[in-house]
């Protein structure tokens, strides 16, 4: 069944960055803002082992990940440039009470 | 897709890094067998290819094998070069470039042995943090007066070697292998190393046998265009065997990278299916040594360094400048700088020197 996670306030997820939050399960998700709306995919890169928040540059909706400089698409999840080939896990998000909340 | 090899695609970088660093970790291949038939592709593994047709537009294997083709690849990639009169004077002598050499070289640092490393290059020093992480006597031996001279600037020779010597390992720079002794090896300044086993790591020659059959020089690379086209008709090359032009170098030249091997396959690809697209990437690539992530893009060498950052805080990077074209960066633990670096150099950008040389300068800037 589906649990709800308040990770951080909306405000501090800023355009051009990557918020990191932990999960209950001790993994992280990485937040980004694209165009005024909040995403939330898995943190890990599908390819190393690399932390998108910590290690990943945003450009736009795409994150690269600066250990291979494979890419991903934040708003769907799916891989946009080799190395990676798997899709990231993405989190549906909402704001409630100006916090931000995803489902996993 | 015919390879010599016993095995599925792998990368290399594992051989060299992951590989070594733990006696029971398995190889990781690109792909199951299961995956490369579910994109249809037949692949044929053990079969080396013997001789090719042009004419023909045919390839064959050693078990007698004829293949048609209308377009061919060739990503034959390298082989160390060898010290052959090493090899008959009774001393294990290694190298490394498939997974058979990478599982022999593990097994061999598990027992504390003398190991003696040829060459100070990526290869060798790779070889000699995991030699040494597993408590082996090592002693690596470079011609040149510093490590990496071909790569890297001497800010980073040196840092290198001094994080290698406080894990005890041992250089004799400047020096050559002459000849054997009864337990190890004579260096050309007269002096005797003991050694259990030689691990050569001196550098690679391109594969050449399909390219000689067509006819197509092949002793420095097989040379190519943008597109990865050969001087023979419907044939393209990629890989390490390539020999391409580089902006950054100013001159043709192999690119013996991981990131090569990926990015020129793709391109070359699709121009194999009518797809045109130039590569130009600039060439980059990285080392892992102890807790040292370097990276390097485009060329070092023979240019002006601008040092951003501080050496002695272990986090720092070296952007190399011909007049005011940036050619070349080094950056030591700080993957997200070079990030921005290497996609400042494939765009050609142009910063100010005075710019780049203020540590407070966001390089998004120059991007924008």
């Amino acid at each position: 069944m589906a649990e709800t996670v308040i990770l951080c306030a909306a405000d501090d997820v800023v355009e051009g960055e990557i918020k990191q939050a932990p999960l209950p399960d001790g993994s992280n998700v990485a937040l980004y803002r694209v165009e005024d709306l909040i995403y939330a995919t898995a943190d890990m890169c599908t390819h190393g082992e690399a932390s998108l928040s910590l290690e990943g540059i945003l450009n736009g909706k795409i994150v690269e990940c600066t250990f291979h400089f494979g890419t991903f698409d934040v708003t769907t999840g799916l891989p946009t440039g080799m190395p990676c080939e798997i899709p990231l896990k993405t989190y549906p998000v909402s704001i409630v009470d100006g916090n931000v909340q995803i489902e996993v | 897709m015919l390879g010599d090899e016993p095995h599925p695609p792998y990368e290399r970088p594992q051989l060299s890094k992951d590989m070594l660093a733990a006696a029971d970790k398995p190889v990781a291949y690109i792909k199951q067998a299961s995956a490369w038939n579910d994109l249809d592709v037949k692949l044929e593994t053990s079969a080396p290819v013997t001789d090719c047709d042009a004419g023909r537009r045919t390839v064959a294997t050693a078990d007698g094998r004829v293949f048609a083709f209308d377009r061919l690849l060739v990503a034959t990639g390298t082989r160390p070069r060898r010290l052959a009169q090493l090899e008959s004077c009774g001393l294990e002598v290694q190298y490394l470039r498939n997974v058979e050499d990478a599982l022999r070289f593990r097994q061999s640092i598990q027992g504390k042995a003398r190991i003696v490393i040829v060459g100070g290059g990526v290869i060798g020093l790779e070889a000699a943090c995991a030699a040494a992480k597993h408590g082996c006597q090592v002693t690596v031996i470079e011609s040149e007066q510093r490590l990496l001279a071909r790569a890297f600037p001497a800010v980073v020779s040196d840092l290198v070697a001094a994080k290698h010597r406080s894990h005890d390992v041992t250089f004799r720079l400047g020096a050559t292998v002459s000849g054997t002794t009864p337990n190890g090896l004579r260096l050309s300044d007269g002096t005797e190393i003991a050694a259990d086993l030689v691990l050569v790591g001196i550098g690679v020659e391109p594969v050449a046998t399909v390219a000689e059959r067509l006819g197509l020089p092949a002793a420095g690379g097989i040379a190519v265009d943008s597109c990865g086209r050969t001087a023979a008709p419907e044939v393209f090359c990629a890989g390490d065997a390539a020999l391409q032009w580089s902006r950054c170098h100013g001159r043709a030249i192999r690119v013996e990278t991981w990131a090569n091997a990926q990015n020129q396959a793709i391109a070359v690809a699709a121009n194999m299916i009518g797809e045109p697209r130039d590569y130009n990437d600039p060439p980059w690539f990285w080392t892992d040594q102890y807790d040292l992530n370097i990276q390097v893009a485009g060329d070092m060498l023979d240019s002006d360094h601008i040092l951003r950052g501080d050496v002695a805080s272990g986090k720092f990077s070296v952007i190399a400048m011909r007049g005011s074209d940036i050619v070349g960066a080094l950056s030591v633990n700080s993957a997200k700088e070079m990030a921005m670096l290497r996609r400042v150099i494939a765009a050609a950008r142009r910063p100010a020197r005075s710019d780049l040389e203020s540590p407070a300068y966001d390089l998004r800037a120059a991007l924008k």
